[in-house]
């Protein structure tokens, strides 16, 4: 029997703890142990971003990341978002804008979205496509997503300045 | 975008997707996550050989693999099941293996374990002994050789109208579709002029990002499956049809889909699935990765000649049209593709004098089926080339030269038919203004030059077919709607709860919509060809009006005039003394339609209605390198009146940026039969940068008068006139026709480089 270890991580903001085999990927860990299922395969080459998950801030394709380097690290996931408060306001702007169809690439993209608006809160469209060319929708919800992040930063523009 | 509002302001109104909370979180309900207790895993061997006999099988290895459960091959699936072909058209595709192999790729042995990853291990050992048989792979080669792929033809009883195949030998050709309108071997004697040309398009795959996955579950009381299917009714008459069961013993139900473009229809791996779940007596997964997807559905390459005679005047007066589907080794849909498509081969011109001859012919590469038009943006890439061409060759612009043949409403398509509710010259005229087609254009200089193309499409709809809806109003006034059509992200679920909201005078964000459950929702044919917005549309309609005469009924039964005098609420109590009770509704919908003649493929009502959609496309191609940047595009569609004017423009935005990589990058390369490119790596399908800069999205303003609140079907029609649109901007850009999709930097360069007369290698 292939051998197993327990590895302890913290996953969306809560510690915990799980047994994983060596070759067992990020996306595995979350399906199998946590019943996450926001990360998903599809290309199972870390070129589409379905997968996309953070390890401690930056993006990562959980396709081909292995669930053991993820040992004393922080993940985040599509499902660690929305807090009691309602969603995040990157979810509330891809709803508005319309920005997906079937729905399988749109974890990574609101994850990838969150990465860009930190990096650069108020993108151009130039700035979004190339941030963004990583993930793949097959639907060509594009022009939607392009909107979606624009509405998403000056969403986040307003409520930084309530605050 | 047109919206035309109803009176309860729910159909017209752009809602948002019911599901749109499930798809940002993260929880949107797909097959891919279920997880059922006790579940096996599976992985496939695969053919390594284009055709073959297979001699041996040695699955001893993979058996002592710890954790495997099951080696089996096809042989062990014939004695379980003892005719194990499946297909909607031909009963030819077993569901492994037998005796031969067709294509590299095809489904051989399955290792059943405990964990994928033995599975996977464990596939590895399985060795397959084949006798290889000379293979065929071009359509053209294939119709004449004398290397076949199936011994002989086996027919479904679904389709009457193949009945006569039934047995044939020593044929490719699956099926042969043939009409005559008119006199055209006189009309092209007559001719002015006649021009011919070839045109090809290549194999290439849907891709949907949830890759197929069915599970199959034993049940005391028969088999339920779970999968990603498109069509849930199909599923569950043909695995009742294998198994020598009745319908009710298997129980078929989907998730929500992540993208489906017709790669999920009929049977793709639920056999496979019903039989290890029922021969091992534990659920089952049987789940692909993306490269797998390549060898298991693909959308037809084809040569289409075209010929026409026309006036001096650029008015065509005779076509024949000459096409050929090269449908793989199963023939799948690719019978309908061939029969339906051929109806409208000729294009949306007004010609007298017509002959069509389209043909499914087999081949020994991975099968195809419906890709997201079926069969339509093939015909249109060619009929929408050559009336450009025709065009240049006698000197009129483009436009006018579509202008002149245009098929108006009242008159014969090509199968006789007239054409009624089809906004063709609308659609054609709404495309040339939003292009400023009658203004200078800037053709650019020096390496970068500039062109601009148009070109249009349209489609007969599915027929026969059925599509059921029930409504039902529970003792509180909330209402549930339960049909079969499978949401791939189409936002069907949206727009059908639209429909009885409108009917109702609900909200639709308070429908409930109940998931494709063949315990639970009733028949539809599939979810397929644009045809649910129309079809089950129209059987939720009278669902819902069923479901409000009820009301009425119940409220004269208590005493009040109408419904409406009371909240619902109230009714039922009236009625029962308490919360109790409900009010069902039941629509069922079957448009007419009359089959074609065989012999002319004449009939006076060959389609429910039809789909139009032009495009208008501004590029610019560098000289020095082939490369091709869209600047603009225009789509316009004839849609009837949009249900949900938002998630219209969605639909009409993104099956032309699907048509984008069909027409730009997309195509499986092969090698000995071997698909050499079957992963997202090395098959190309658009990203952000192959965008247009500019898009642009319109339905024009139009009414299916008998379609729900004046709609029809969305999802195909903006992928009609892309491909052709950019051949004809870059011929007006550079001078130069390319008739082979897809349209490469590489190609663009080389025949630049062939119109100048400089020689460059082989590729």
């Amino acid at each position: 029997m292939p051998q197993t270890r327990t590895i302890s991580f913290t996953l969306n903001g809560r510690p915990v703890n799980a047994e994983i085999e060596a070759h067992h990927t990020v996306v595995e860990l979350l399906q199998e142990r946590f019943a996450l299922f926001g990360a998903r395969e599809s290309c199972g080459q870390g070129l589409c971003g379905c997968c996309t998950v953070k390890v401690d801030g930056e993006a990562v394709s959980g396709c081909l990341y292995l669930a053991s380097f993820v040992d004393g690290a922080s993940v985040d996931t599509i499902e660690g978002m929305a807090t009691s408060g309602g969603l995040d306001p990157i979810q509330e702007a891809f709803i508005e804008a319309g920005a997906f169809q079937c729905g399988f690439c749109t974890s990574g993209f609101i994850l990838m979205t969150q990465r860009l608006l930190e990096e650069h809160p108020d993108p151009t469209p130039d700035k979004i496509k190339s941030y963004l060319s990583g993930n793949l929708c097959r639907c060509g919800t594009y022009p939607e997503i392009i909107k979606a992040v624009q509405l998403a930063s000056s969403k986040r523009r307003a409520s930084k300045a309530a605050a | 975008m047109t919206t035309k509002m109803m009176p309860n302001r729910q159909v017209g109104r752009s809602v948002k997707r019911l599901e749109s909370h499930s798809k940002v979180t993260g929880r949107a309900e797909y097959t891919h996550n279920l997880r059922l207790p006790g579940m096996l895993h599976t992985k496939i061997v695969r053919s390594t050989v284009a055709h073959g006999l297979i001699r041996a099988i040695d699955v001893e290895a993979a058996k002592q693999v710890p954790g495997v459960h099951a080696v089996i091959t096809g042989e062990d699936v014939r004695k379980f099941i003892p005719q194990p072909y499946f297909g909607p058209a031909f009963h030819d595709q077993p569901i492994l293996a037998l005796d031969k192999v067709r294509y590299v790729g095809e489904a051989v042995v399955v290792v059943v374990a405990s964990d994928p990853h033995i599975a996977d291990q464990a596939a590895q050992l399985v060795v397959v002994d084949y006798e290889e048989l000379p293979a065929v792979f071009d359509e053209i080669e294939a119709a004449k050789s004398d290397v076949y792929v199936h011994e002989e033809l086996r027919p479904a009883g679904t389709f009457p109208d193949l009945k006569h195949l039934v047995g044939i030998r020593n044929t490719n050709i699956a099926l042969d579709f043939s009409l005559t309108h008119g006199e055209p071997e006189k009309a092209f004697a007559e001719a002015d002029h006649v021009f011919e040309h070839t045109f090809t398009t290549q194999q290439v795959m849907h891709t949907p990002f949830e890759p197929m996955i069915s599970i199959g579950e034993p049940t005391h009381s028969g088999l339920t499956l779970h999968t990603a299917s498109q069509s849930p009714s199909f599923v569950r008459i043909e695995i009742a049809r294998l198994l020598g069961w009745p319908e009710n013993k298997v129980r078929v139900k989907t998730g929500q889909l992540g993208g489906g473009f017709g790669a999920k229809l009929y049977i793709k791996l639920e056999a496979l699935a019903a039989a290890l779940a029922l021969m091992l007596n534990a659920p089952v997964r049987v789940a692909l990765t993306m490269e797998e997807q390549f060898y298991t559905i693909t959308k037809h390459a084809t040569t289409f000649h075209i010929r026409s005679g026309v006036t001096k005047d650029g008015r065509i007066v005779a076509r024949d049209c000459d096409v050929w589907w090269n449908g793989g080794a199963y023939a799948d849909i690719g019978p309908r593709v061939t029969q339906k498509s051929g109806f409208t081969a000729a294009g949306p011109y007004d010609i007298e004098n017509v002959k069509i001859k389209s043909a499914a012919v087999y081949t020994n590469r991975p099968p195809a089926g419906a890709l997201r038009g079926f069969g339509i943006p093939q015909l249109v890439w060619a009929y929408e080339s050559h009336i450009d061409l025709i065009a240049r060759e006698l000197g009129i612009d483009p436009l006018e030269m579509r202008r002149k043949n245009i098929l108006r409403n009242g008159r014969p398509q090509a199968t006789g038919t007239i054409m009624k509710d089809a906004a063709i010259e609308q659609v054609l005229e709404r495309t040339a203004e939003r292009m400023n087609w009658s203004a200078p254009f800037d053709k650019g200089s020096g390496t970068r030059r500039r062109g601009r193309g148009i070109a249009i499409g349209f489609k007969a709809s599915v027929a026969p077919t059925t599509s059921v809806a029930m409504v039902n109003i529970a003792a509180d006034g909330s209402c549930s709607l339960y049909s079969s059509t499978v949401d791939m992200g189409q936002a069907s679920e949206t727009a059908m709860a639209q429909i009885v909201a409108e009917v109702l005078a609900l909200e639709t964000e308070n429908i409930r919509v109940v998931r494709p459950d063949t315990d639970i929702t009733p028949y539809d044919m599939a979810t397929l060809g644009s045809r649910s917005t129309f079809h089950m549309g129209n059987a939720v309609r009278l669902a819902a009006e069923d479901a409000k005469q009820k009301l009425d009924e119940l409220a004269r039964e208590v005493g009040l005039t109408n419904a409406s005098d009371v909240p619902l609420s109230q009714l039922f109590i009236k009625k029962y003394g308490m919360q109790a009770g409900n009010v069902i509704g039941v629509g069922t919908y079957i448009p007419p339609y009359k089959s074609p003649d065989k012999k002319t493929g004449q009939s006076d009502n060959a389609t429910p209605f039809w789909m139009i959609g032009a495009t208008g496309v501004e590029l610019e191609v560098d000289t020095e390198t082939g490369h091709v940047k869209l600047l603009r595009m225009v789509n316009v569609c004839d849609l009837g009146t949009p249900l949900n004017p938002k998630v219209v423009e969605t639909q009409i935005s993104g099956a032309a940026v699907m048509q984008i990589g069909f027409t730009m990058s997309e195509i499986m390369n092969f090698d000995a039969g071997q698909v050499t490119n079957a992963s997202l790596a090395d098959y190309k399908i658009p990203s952000f940068h192959d965008l247009p800069d500019l898009m642009e999205n319109e339905a024009v303003d139009a009414e299916q008068t008998t379609g729900p609140f004046g709609a029809k079907g969305v999802g195909e029609s903006s992928t009609f006139g892309v491909s052709p649109a950019i051949a004809n901007a870059i011929q007006d850009a550079v001078g130069v026709r390319i008739s082979s999709l897809p349209i490469t930097p590489e190609a663009v360069y080389r025949a630049i480089a062939a119109a100048d007369n400089r020689a460059l290698e082989e590729e």
